[in-house]
């Protein structure tokens, strides 16, 4: 039985960008872990010989020609989302002290 | 009937009979008047009417508009659509305009049909009853104290009112066809790449799909006919097998059709499997050759889904940080905690749960046990499907193993809430085509049945499919 103690939460919170307050936490203890077990029964499961799949259809390396397409946008439209822009370029706070 | 078949309605329209303005009223009227059941988020009022002025414009001058001159459709909001925000029915896209329009519209536009309005869904697509928007949960139109089924319910529900002709979804687990069978229309998830997914919020990008939800198969086919094939725009399509998805054969006498063997197990419930043999009952006196099949490992297919789909999600979620589009939180002190406060409000708790498991099978020492595993024993579930074709034309089984649930049913209980799609997920994982369609009633409600073809083999499938549908008629 897996069971994921609060710290395993916090750590995954926080690998996963999302801030939680502690009855999220003690939420996802108990969600989690169920879903981890539930999922256990692939453990047992015979697959030697087998391949993981990860691409249904066959297609591989899907090249195209190394030119200019027209998106049917402009950086300007994409650019009217922004929260804050300065001299066309996306604004963030400081990530260097 | 509130609409004529598709290619009628176009037919009208190209010919002068009605005007595309009168039907893009007469929907927008219609989802005016049924808003008591929240199947839609947002109307493109505007730019519909406007649309529609030009297409009776063009009909006046003799211009040829397109096979689907003047009808107005709906598409779940996780399309990217001029006009109105497209939020996926969450917090964090809720200020997001699109500054470009998925191919599937275009193509569906350049046909001359008309996007009016925006369906609700669980939020990100991530649920299988609706529950999850972000903006409350979706009514079932035969009974407003149930789901419509998720996680295109918005979509589903306004099939089954008849709030325009047809519906767009989205299907990463069976969010078309759990919709389709809780609402009693007709839901179709084609083989994986057909349809482009260029410009659709990105969910689980080795199991999305995109299909239509519809009163009948004959418009199922043709919103797939001009839908499908190849774009530039999206490298994972697949060349179209059919120069058309439109002349359906509804000869079955010697089709060979494999009755899943474990999806009538002891988690179905009795009525809907009484419905589902008495369907299967018809097809034979029909003269198909009915057989039972056995997967084996299609009873591991939920738990590989609930490993594969949320490891993707939360590769593909990591895009929503604040910082380029959808909500941006001022009050923070660094970017981190900016990135945090944005994905705390903006996401839904279900979006949380899936982003966090799948952070969890994606880490270091944990990522043979649980993500490659799983990919494995997809592997094994294919050349399992495969086989059984070998020796089949089809499969069938239930949509889902019950009707409808009430709302509030499975809300504080995940897992309960996964059993829903239970049915539907191997045609994902595998990347085959499915389509669910209505096999009646029982205690009001409707019951789905799902049939299943090879990949590539989408117009097979829509050929059982209406051969189907026709002996209901």
């Amino acid at each position: 039985m897996t069971k994921l103690s609060a710290a395993d939460i916090r750590k995954l919170a926080i690998l996963s960008r999302l801030k939680l307050t502690d009855e999220e936490v003690e939420r996802y203890q108990n969600d989690l872990s169920a879903i981890l077990n539930y999922v256990e029964i692939l453990q047992k499961v015979d697959v030697s010989g087998l391949e993981p799949t990860s691409q249904v259809t066959g297609l591989s390396n899907v090249m195209r020609a190394d030119e200019e397409i027209d998106y049917g946008t402009t950086p300007d439209k994409l650019m009217k989302n922004a929260p804050d822009t300065e001299a066309h370029q996306f604004k963030v706070k400081r990530i260097i002290e | 009937m509130k609409w004529d078949p598709i290619s009628r309605l176009a037919e009208d329209v190209q010919s002068g009979k009605v005007s595309a303005q009168e039907l893009v009223k007469k929907s927008l009227e219609l989802i005016d008047q049924k808003s008591e059941y929240h199947a839609i988020l947002a109307t493109v009022k505007e730019r519909a009417i406007k649309r529609a002025k030009d297409i009776d414009e063009k009909v006046k001058s003799g211009k040829n508009v397109g096979r689907l001159a003047g009808v107005p459709f709906i598409a779940k909001d996780n399309f990217l659509t001029y006009g109105v925000p497209t939020t996926a029915a969450s917090h964090i896209l809720e200020p997001f305009i699109a500054p470009y329009q998925s191919t599937a519209i275009e193509r569906l536009e350049a046909e001359g049909a008309i996007v009016v309005a925006k369906a609700n869904l669980d939020a990100f697509a991530h649920g299988s009853s609706t529950e999850n928007s972000a903006f409350g949960p979706t009514l079932n139109p035969h009974d407003k104290t149930k789901v419509p089924g998720g996680s295109s319910g918005g979509s589903g529900a306004a099939v089954a009112l008849e709030l325009a002709p047809f519906a767009l979804g989205t299907d990463t687990g069976g969010s078309i066809r759990l919709p389709a069978s809780y609402c009693g229309v007709v839901g179709l998830k084609p083989t994986y790449g057909l349809v482009s997914r260029y410009g659709v919020v990105a969910m689980a990008s080795s199991t999305d799909v995109i299909g239509p939800l519809t009163n009948s198969v004959d418009d199922a086919a043709i919103v797939l006919d001009i839908m499908s094939g190849r774009d530039k725009f999206d490298g994972t399509t697949i060349d179209r097998e059919a120069d058309s998805y439109t002349d359906l054969d509804i000869s079955i006498k010697g089709k060979r059709i494999g009755v899943i063997k474990e999806y009538f197990g002891s988690g179905l419930d009795e009525s809907v499997r009484k419905k589902i043999v008495d369907a299967i009952e018809k097809l034979k006196k029909q003269g198909a050759e009915i057989v039972d099949v056995s997967l084996p490992s299609i009873e591991l297919a939920l738990a590989c889904y609930y490993i594969i789909v949320p490891a993707e999600v939360s590769s593909n979620l990591s895009r929503y940080d604040g910082q380029r589009y959808g909500l941006n939180i001022k009050d923070a002190n660094d970017l981190f905690e900016s990135y945090e406060k944005a994905r705390e409000l903006g996401f839904e708790p279900e979006n949380k749960r899936r982003i966090m498991i799948g952070t969890y099978v994606l880490s270091s020492g944990y990522y043979d046990a649980y993500y490659r595993r799983a990919q494995t024993v997809r592997t094994k579930l294919i050349n399992e499907f495969n086989k059984v074709f070998e020796s089949v034309d089809f499969m069938v089984g239930p949509t889902a193993p019950t009707t409808a649930f009430k709302l509030g049913q499975n809300v504080d209980d995940p897992l309960q809430m996964y059993l829903a799609d239970i049915m539907t997920v191997a045609a994902n994982l595998t990347g085959i085509p499915a389509i669910s369609v209505p096999a009646g009633k029982v205690n009001n409600m409707p019951v789905g049945i799902q049939f299943m073809a090879g990949q590539r083999e989408d117009k097979k499938l829509l050929n059982l499919a209406k051969a189907y549908e026709d002996l209901n008629k």
